[in-house]
């Protein structure tokens, strides 16, 4: 019994902080409609800047709490800078380029916290007059964990207060409902905008500090914090901030209860719940997207949320010239083994898998107008499908590079099954649970798949194992599947899948179905990241759970965006300019992220409809005469 | 021609839907016959949009039925409706802006003949010819390869009348097909419309607030106010109904 109310305190601890992370996203995107990836960023940096200011204030009680108040209010106004010196320009450019720019800030905010703090794990010190336990029902509990179970409720009704009893409250919930009508009243929006932007950072801020206490500052925070975050507000209903904190006391309780319950034996069966704490908040979005696609306390968005890709030029097909370049490519690709280094030959295969891996993704989020969040879930399920296939099946290691990408395709159409029911962010945060549910199996079943240190010895047959010769199987799988997938784009099934993005309305009028053409390119799009899974595995000899961990994931949307959503050649380019850059930078300095984040962050405001569509918009206009604008920020007009 | 005579392509009865307390449409009933237009007329919030989402399937009535060529078509998704042969426009364009206006119609074509599911051929190379003929008679020919992204919004409604043909429907449902247009180029394109339904033969529901269009054009009229219909009958018979005329008096300047 007492153990049972412990953990239930535990949980209600938990879910304070949790609902602390992810308020301030939701308030955020309620407002702006900034799905704002830098928000774990922020919390991270609210650890950090608590730990310096306590430690020059010194552990009294005031240099503790006005360390924590303090370190809160310098990640508000950081906050409120980024807002008026980033994203303030990119409001009007398509969601995904918002997204990017947010991923950049993660980047640059973790070199910089690198930076100052060095690499290792600071803990900070206990809260003065916290710093004991009390007991409950016999078990000692610790006072400040009791404190911070008062913390969120305290921060709801705060907030509730200031958005229900002054005129800045009614002006943001305003914004909230209806964009439009804000700008009616003649609000100075920027400044609404600012500062939601900096209440969002600093309640995050303040998450971070309060944690002080209870653990070290650490340079993975920033991922953790917003994977969390991500999944209340979604859970909750993005933009609902009372939806967040039912959300964060779902997911701190369910939590509680999985490592409550330990390992338990059903049947002469063992599970074991606490495994399963790694992924169960995952597994309870997954869930609720099913049953509620817009999350508890969630209303339908009153825009269209879809890709919010740039209104694109009719896509042109396939002329003389283009196949020319195509073949002039491809010809200069395959003399590169004679050419290049050895070394040049190892980063090319690698350029050649995330090239396909970053065209598959670009197939569902262009043509298909689906963002996922969780592309690398098939990458690595043909990576392992493969590999497990030859370690485990004995399988001829020809048989395993097609039935690897089979088992993707397999996992898509299942997963495809449910993802395609939702749209716009919701969808992407599916796509990401399901990654999360697959990673996890991944990285706990040691028996099967070797668990965290996944499986070494995948090596290809003799004959491919020269990396000359390996280096051609992969062009020649890159290329045909390149090739299909453009075909496909052109294809009437192609086209019938960019007219359900452009207007569902109007696809559904003339008699088409759209959720069966989303799941087909799904399951297609799975195939071929299947087939760049199965080949990064060969290529190495080993893989682990990282094949299909978020930062894939993440790494992929990187590379078709810069590349361009709506440009076919885009992820090519996209792929082949990330992987060069980062292992270009990443042997030269040890701060490639901030590199990386600062390059992004100017593609995105320099060019933001990515490199190749850049050029294309250049080119684009000047000979077809196509009016200005037309590709560009403006929304679509659907 | 008299109603009676013609053959009923559409039978509606009884039809009703309320969303929470309003009650948008309530027990309306009409029939269309073959080669008939039918306006729909009535103030803005009469219903009339609602009318037709409920004839295509977007929505679902709370009761009555829907009879297409005798057959009920309550409940089927309005891409199973369109494949029963009826085509429709939006009061708010719908057009695929990523296509040009030629491959919009080709989109349409290709689902007609059933081949959305091939992954090989080109499909700017289908159906070109039939797409260009479908365009030629809406007087779209010249702007075929112009991206619909960019098109007046008086073509736009051209480009949909297109692909609205392009299943050769038995049945058009256009909603405001010329709202947002000049008033010469209204009456040209219902003109248009009427031409191509004596033509083929069609029966066409439309819903009209320029009472200069819908006198000329429509052969016989229903008043739809407040969800409920409260006149129907032969324009000159409508036009004389003191109840329509206390219902328009005075509301006749929008749309
Ligand atoms: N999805 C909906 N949810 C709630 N109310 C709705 C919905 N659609 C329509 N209504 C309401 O039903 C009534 C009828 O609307 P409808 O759009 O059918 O009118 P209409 O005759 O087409 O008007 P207009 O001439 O302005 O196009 C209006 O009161 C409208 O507010
Ligand atoms: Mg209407």
């Amino acid at each position: 019994m007492a153990s049972i109310v412990a953990q239930f305190l535990n949980g209600l601890a938990s879910a304070s902080t949790l609902f602390l992370i992810a308020v301030g996203l939701s308030l955020i995107f309620g407002v702006t409609r900034i799905v704002n990836f830098a928000h774990g960023s922020l919390y991270m940096l609210g650890l950090y800047a608590a730990y310096s200011l306590i430690d020059r204030f010194g552990p009294t009680p005031l240099g503790f709490w006005g360390g924590v108040i303090g370190a809160a209010l310098l990640v508000g106004a950081l906050g409120a800078l980024v807002e008026v010196a980033i994203l303030r320009r990119i409001y009007r450019a398509p969601e995904l380029f918002q997204l990017l720019a947010t991923f950049a800030l993660v980047l640059v905010i973790r070199d910089a916290v690198l930076w100052h703090w060095g690499p290792e794990d600071l803990l900070g010190p206990r809260a003065p007059g916290f710093a004991g336990s009390v007991a409950i029902l016999g078990k000692p509990f610790p006072e400040y964990d009791l404190l911070l179970i008062a913390v969120g409720p305290l921060v709801l009704v705060l907030l509730w207060l200031l958005l229900n009893r002054t005129r800045w409250g009614t002006l943001v919930r305003a914004a909230t409902q209806d964009r439009e009508m804000v700008g009616a009243l003649g609000v100075n929006e920027r400044w609404l905008f600012t500062g939601v932007f900096a209440l969002g950072a600093f309640l995050a801020g303040l998450g971070g500090a309060l944690q002080i206490p209870r653990e070290p500052a650490q340079l993975f925070l920033d991922l953790t914090a917003i994977s969390d975050a991500f999944v209340v507000v979604v859970v909750g209903g993005m933009g609902s901030i009372p939806g967040a904190f039912l959300a964060a006391l779902l997911i701190g309780e369910i939590k509680a209860l999985c490592i409550g319950l330990g390992t338990v034996t059903v049947g002469g069966v063992a599970i074991s719940f606490s495994k399963l704490t790694l992924v169960v908040e995952f597994i309870v979005m997954a869930i609720v997207l099913i049953v509620r696609p817009y999350g508890l306390l969630g209303k339908p968005l009153a825009m269209q949320r879809g890709a919010g890709a740039p209104v694109e030029l009719p896509a042109r097909p396939d002329g003389r010239a283009m196949a020319l370049a195509g073949l002039a490519v491809l010809a200069a690709l395959a003399a590169l083994p004679a050419a290049g280094t050895p070394y040049a030959v190892v980063l090319a295969i690698d350029i050649l898998v995330f090239a396909l891996f970053a065209a598959s993704l670009q197939f569902i989020m262009g043509p298909a107008g689906m963002v996922s969040f969780g592309h690398a879930a098939y990458f690595g399920l043909g990576a392992y499908g493969a590999a497990l296939l030859l370690k485990r099946a004995g399988l001829p290691m020809e048989a395993t590079l097609a039935l690897g990408p089979l088992v993707a395709a397999l996992g898509a159409a299942l997963f495809g099954a449910f993802v395609v029911r939702l749209s716009g962010v919701y969808l992407a945060m599916l796509t990401l649970a399901f990654a999360q549910i697959v990673w996890s199996i991944a990285f706990q079943w040691d028996a099967f798949t070797g668990g965290s240190n996944g499986l070494v010895g995948v090596w290809p047959s003799g004959w491919l194992s020269g990396k000359t010769a390996f280096y051609f199987l992969t062009l020649a799988c890159v290329a045909a599947g390149v090739f299909l997938l453009r075909r496909i784009h052109f294809s009437p099934y192609g086209y019938a899948l960019r007219a359900g993005r452009d207007s569902p309305l109007r696809a559904d009028a003339i008699g088409l179905d759209i959720g069966r053409l989303q799941w087909v390119a799904f399951v297609i799009a799975g195939a071929f990241a299947g087939v760049a899974g199965a080949l990064a595995g060969y290529s190495k000899g080993s893989i682990s759970p990282e094949v299909m961990a978020v930062s894939r994931s993440v790494d992929g949307l990187v590379m078709v965006l810069l590349g361009g959503v709506q440009t076919l050649s885009g992820p090519l380019v996209g792929a082949a300019a990330f992987t060069w850059l980062q292992d270009t930078i990443a042997r030269n300095t040890e701060y490639w992220r901030a590199i990386l984040g600062a390059t992004i962050l100017f593609i995105v405001l320099a060019f933001p409809q990515g490199i190749v569509g850049q050029l294309a918009a250049w080119l684009g206009s000047r000979d077809r005469g196509a009016p200005e604008g037309m590709v560009g920020w403006r929304r679509r007009r659907a | 021609m008299e109603a009676a005579a013609r053959m009923t392509v559409l039978a509606v009865e009884n039809l009703s839907k309320s969303f929470g307390g309003v009650h948008a449409v309530r027990n309306v009933s009409f029939a269309v016959g073959a080669g008939e237009l039918l306006a729909l007329i009535g103030p803005n919030g009469a219903g009339k949009t609602t009318c037709f989402n409920m004839l295509n399937g977007q929505i679902r009535p709370d009761s009555g039925s829907v009879r297409l060529g005798g057959r009920e078509i309550v409940g089927l998704a309005p891409r199973a409706v369109w494949r029963l042969g009826v085509g429709r426009t939006f009061q708010i364009t719908a057009t695929f802006a990523s296509m040009t206006v030629r491959e919009n119609v080709q989109m349409a074509l290709l689902s007609h003949h059933r081949r959305v599911s091939s992954w090989w051929p080109r499909a700017a190379r289908l159906y070109r010819e039939e797409a260009d003929r479908l365009l030629e008679r809406v007087g779209m020919a010249e702007q075929a390869e112009r991206a619909c992204s960019v098109l007046a919004y008086g073509d736009l409604k051209r480009v949909e009348l297109a692909v609205a043909l392009a299943n050769a429907p038995r049945l058009l449902l256009m909603d405001e097909p010329t709202a947002g247009m000049a008033p010469k180029e209204r009456i040209a394109l219902m003109a248009l419309t009427a031409e191509i339904v004596r033509e083929r033969g069609l029966a066409v529901l439309f819903t009209e607030h320029d009472m200069d269009v819908v006198f000329t054009h429509a052969d016989r009229i229903i008043v739809l106010n407040r969800g409920t219909l409260i006149a129907a009958g032969r324009p000159a018979d409508v036009r004389a109904d003191a109840e329509v005329q206390a219902v328009y008096l005075g509301s006749r300047g929008h749309g």
